[in-house]
């Protein structure tokens, strides 16, 4: 049975989308260093054409199927049966474009704010940008590791290089930390390559049965690579130092891609390559889940640097994320990939209107800031939106994703779902606190005749206001993009235990 | 007595050599530049590269195999020749030690590299191990009017004899037991007569893994690699971080597994603790050094630790990803020496590792480069690196050894914080001391070669891959 769709364009998409970024960086590296203006606008303009490109998979998507798409296989490595095997399905498409999105808006949000090296930056970043969207479309193993890697060069660079104070530690703490993970997923990957016959193929792996204790190794050793880039408590330690010392681009990327990978590994490798394993794991990966959700959130009530505190609630808003995963059913799976999305939609925008700030006074401090309000109205109400959909209030796209996460974690585990409730209420507090903090009482000396955003910071931050409001009042135009991929997904975990997909599906009628 | 010349076509390769060697050395006599020298090395490595192609064969009473396996590695010499000289041209001069000799040695050195990946006997071995090893001593100390090069050359003179000692015993054991020196005559012996157990043959495996390991610089017979690889010239040990490390790999190979293919087990156990040993002390004690070449000696001592890795699954495919680790090893290290070597410069040693700080600054496409290297030397894809880990990994979990390879990815994690390191003071700090780079064709020469094969390897392993599979087949 052929269980994929082969790309029917004239052209290859997927690599015209990857590959775009990195003829730009190419170009970037044969232009003049004195011509900083030809590299910015040489940046935009390719990560403008690569969004543009992507969004042919968006009209040309066929939602009613579960298969990959847009698919691409040329034999590569024939030595070791590798090929370079590209497709997207209801899961990974909305991540190429947001990743897409996120680039243009990384090139424009560091337009006047990266100074040093601007060359070197806008090249990191066409190459981030490039390998990201090679991890979301790549359906061979070996592809998919070099892209996972790959993406470690350009990201210890813009955080050593361009970060704040404290940015080389960061930098390395980072490194190590997903190295470490990425390299027990190696040995995990070579194991399944053996014993499915010598095949990276990673459709023909998830066809397969594995022995059960086999898979709860691999399950452990794909754990360790997933949870550190989720990142899952107690392996998120590097997220704060790497969130609050990266320039605003990179803490963007990091929010809106990076940590969205993590998630997605869970997503596409260990629930349907190790199913059983999964399914006993899940006790386990919902504790983590909760503990990352109360934790990062009361964790965020004692900070004191803006970064700071939007990473930690990262460590929650993704134990949300990982909560709606292994609910194992298909609210919770639903939810969790639109969390996944609001997350990088919300934090994104959250990081890029520190960074708009930060660029005036170079501070980060909640203490120096006050009044902000009357100072930048404007700005004022774009981050009322971006904390109110962090908040998850009705409207807006958080409501949506954690409503749905929360269905499937009381279907799941009722427990769960309690403790996570209180992740919201928590969340809730800090948010408003850190607005009012920032925007309200009186105005602080420091930021007095403050110039409200310019042309170039709105458009940055437009068509996130536009996804916050489209995601949270019509989800159906992102979620129906998933039902098929989730549904299959989900029959491939359950395989023989149907019975709980249609009690799920029950849930979903009557919540409709 | 009737005397038969034996069959000269499988030594072609090793006699060119020779006579080239004997022409550098001549030339050097009648001219002053000694530039001429290394392009006429260089020209003759080519044309000796050459006539490998039509060398396959036996010789001298099976003494001497001329067969995929030892082709394989002899390409990796003539690499490492090419590259070496390359780099040498300019640093020599500035070392004031511009003397022809250093490229008849070089060459030498060579000859008795190739003639041990061709023996197909214990006493053959000894002979072109002795020659590689007695011109690289006298290379090591090259620079006479240098206290740490003179230090150096001592300590390796010193410790090799002691190994050549080892390796001597363990000969005199073999053919004590066996009667005969000749590596498939060893192995008939050992298997006719039920050996397998003799206690006798475990110390002369034990003995003989001394001395290859010291070879390799395999802990814990590794302690005279760092101090050599400081005090030698930093051109030299480029050199002897490939070539003589990748034959000592070679004859490991072919006498573990031709001789002693019977003792399997026994080798077996005695290399993984001693690859467990040489990834940790090579990876661990890395992290705390400052001088540079200092740091890629105990990097290289790690790196010998993962291509052990190839041998402990004792197959052809182990033995072939192995050698792809050799040839992809001589790439990234010599591109990193290269770089290095630029930092050396009238009256700046350039040797420290605080000495690339603000490189990217200052120079930014030789920061660019050793980047590339430093991340090929981690195994981040997509570089070379990752394809040479890649596959030892791939055959050795293939022979059951999961969790030795779990250990080699944790070791390989951890070197990840040195190589970064340098990366770190190149990108992310403010240079504080001028450097000046001393630049020249050659060195920009081998640095686009190793930049490229490091990038392309990385990219499409393919042929690489092909052709060390096909060098083992019929091994």
């Amino acid at each position: 049975m052929e269980q994929v769709i082969m790309n029917q364009l004239s052209y290859p998409i997927l690599s015209t989308v990857i590959f775009l970024p990195v003829l730009g960086a190419l170009l970037i590296l044969i232009t003049r260093r004195s011509w900083e203006l030809l590299t910015k606008w040489i940046a935009l303009g390719t990560s403008i054409l690569t969004f543009i490109v992507s969004l042919t998979l968006f009209t040309d998507f066929d939602k009613s199927t579960h298969k990959m798409q847009f698919v691409e296989k040329h034999s590569w490595i024939p030595n070791w049966n590798i090929n370079y095997y590209l497709g997207v399905d209801g899961i990974s498409i909305l991540f190429v474009l947001l990743s897409a999105l996120t680039a243009i808006l990384c090139v424009l949000i560091s337009w006047n704010s990266i100074k040093a090296k601007v060359k070197e930056f806008y090249i990191s970043i066409l190459l981030t940008t490039s390998f990201m969207i090679g991890v979301f479309c790549s359906l061979d193993f070996f592809l998919f590791y070099l892209f996972w890697e790959a993406m470690l060069i350009p990201m210890f660079l813009i955080i050593g290089v361009w970060g704040g104070p404290n940015r080389i530690y960061a930098a390395i703490k980072f490194f190590l930390y997903t190295l470490v993970g990425s390299v027990l997923m190696l040995v995990g990957i070579i194991v399944l390559y053996l014993y499915a016959g010598k095949s990276f193929d990673i459709l023909e792996l998830m066809t397969k049965n594995y022995p059960y204790t086999m898979q709860l190794w691999l399950f452990w050793a794909f754990f360790a690579a997933f949870a550190v880039k989720v990142p899952m408590w107690p392996v998120h330690t590097w997220l704060p130092d790497a969130h609050t010392e990266a320039p605003t681009a990179g803490s963007v990327i990091l929010a809106a891609i990076l940590i969205k990978m993590g998630a997605y590994g869970f997503l596409r490798f260990s629930l349907p390559l190790f199913p059983e394993a999964s399914k006993a794991m899940t006790p386990a990966m919902l504790t983590l889940s909760v503990i990352a959700i109360i934790y990062g959130a009361v964790i965020c009530l004692a900070q004191t640097d803006l970064k700071r505190l939007i990473a930690y609630s990262s460590v929650s808003h993704m134990g949300f994320v990982t909560l709606g995963i292994f609910a194992l059913n298909i609210q919770g799976l639903e939810g969790g990939i639109l969390q996944m999305l609001n997350h990088g939609v919300v934090t994104g925008a959250l990081f890029l209107s520190v960074g708009i700030v930060y660029d005036r006074t170079h501070s980060r401090q909640i203490a120096d800031y006050g009044g902000l309000a009357t100072v930048m109205p404007i700005y004022a109400a774009f981050f009322m939106v971006f904390t109110l959909a962090s908040v998850g209030l009705p409207g807006t796209n958080g409501f949506i994703g954690e409503f749905l996460i929360l269905l499937g974690g009381f279907a799941a585990n009722k427990l769960a779902g309690v403790l996570a409730c209180t992740g919201i209420i928590i969340g809730a507090g800090y948010m408003l606190w850190l607005y009012q903090k920032i925007f309200f009482m009186e105005i602080n000396k420091k930021i007095i005749g403050l110039p409200d955003m310019d042309i170039r910071e709105t458009i940055t931050l437009v068509p996130l206001i536009v996804l916050v409001l489209w995601i949270g009042i019509y989800p159906n135009s992102f979620l129906s993009f998933m039902h098929a991929s989730v549904q299959h997904l989900l029959e491939r975990v359950n395989a023989g235990g149907v019975q709980e997909v249609n009690i799920a599906k029950t849930i979903l009628e009557v919540v409709r | 007595m009737n005397f038969q010349l034996p069959n000269l076509s499988p030594m072609v390769p090793e006699l060119t050599m020779t006579a080239l060697a004997l022409i550098v050395l001549l030339i050097d006599l009648l001219i002053k530049k000694k530039e001429i020298l290394a392009l006429i090395s260089m020209a003759g490595v080519a044309i000796v590269a050459v006539t490998l192609l039509g060398s396959s064969g036996v010789t001298f009473g099976n003494m001497f195999i001329s067969d995929g396996y030892s082709s394989f590695f002899k390409l990796i010499f003539f690499i490492n020749v090419i590259l070496s000289v390359l780099i040498s041209i300019k640093y020599i001069a500035i070392e004031r030690v511009n003397y022809g000799e250093y490229y008849s040695l070089i060459l030498f050195s060579t000859i008795g590299m190739m003639i041990m990946a061709s023996a197909g006997d214990l006493i053959v071995l000894y002979l072109g191990l002795e020659l590689m090893a007695l011109s690289t001593y006298i290379l090591a100390g090259f620079i006479r009017h240098d206290v740490k090069s003179n230090e150096a050359a001592l300590k390796y003179f010193l410790l090799g004899a002691f190994s050549s000692a080892f390796l001597l015993y363990g000969i005199s054991i073999v053919y004590g037991l066996t009667g005969t020196t000749d590596l498939k005559a060893i192995a008939s012996f050992i298997s006719e007569k039920g050996l397998a157990n003799n206690f006798s043959l475990l110390l002369s495996v034990i003995f003989l893994t001394v001395a290859f390991g010291f070879k390799i610089a395999a802990a814990p017979f590794h302690m005279w690699a760092p101090d050599v690889y400081e005090g030698a010239p930093t051109s030299i040990t480029a050199f002897m971080s490939v070539g003589p490390k990748a034959a000592g790999f070679a004859v490991l190979g072919r006498v573990f597994m031709v001789a002693f293919v019977s003792v399997k087990v026994d080798w077996v156990a005695i290399l993984i603790p001693l690859s467990i040993l040489t990834m940790a002390v090579g990876n661990i004690v890395a992290l705390s050094q400052t001088n540079i070449k200092r740091m890629l000696a105990y990097s290289s001592i790690a790196h010998a630790g993962y291509a052990l890795l190839g041998i402990i699954t004792a197959n052809n495919e182990g033995l072939a990803s192995m050698m792809n680790y050799l040839m992809i090893y001589a790439f990234m290290n010599i591109g990193a020496f290269a770089v290095i070597i630029m930092l050396r410069s009238e009256g700046f040693k350039g040797d420290s590792i605080y000495d690339y700080e603000g490189l990217s600054k200052t120079h930014p496409w030789a920061a660019a480069l050793m980047l590339i290297f430093m991340f090929s030397l981690t195994g981040i894809p997509p570089t070379a690196g990752f394809i040479g880990k890649l596959y030892i990994f791939i055959s050795a979990i293939n022979a059951g050894y999961t969790w030795l390879v779990v250990v080699a990815v944790i070791f390989s994690a951890i070197s990840a914080y040195f190589y970064m390191r340098i990366v770190m003071y190149m990108y992310m700090r403010e240079p504080k001391v001028t450097v000046t780079l001393s630049t020249s064709l050659p060195t920009d020469f081998a640095l686009v070669i190793t930049t490229v094969a490091v990038l392309v390897i990385g990219v499409f392993p393919s042929f690489l891959v092909g052709l060390a599979r096909a060098a083992i087949r019929g091994f």
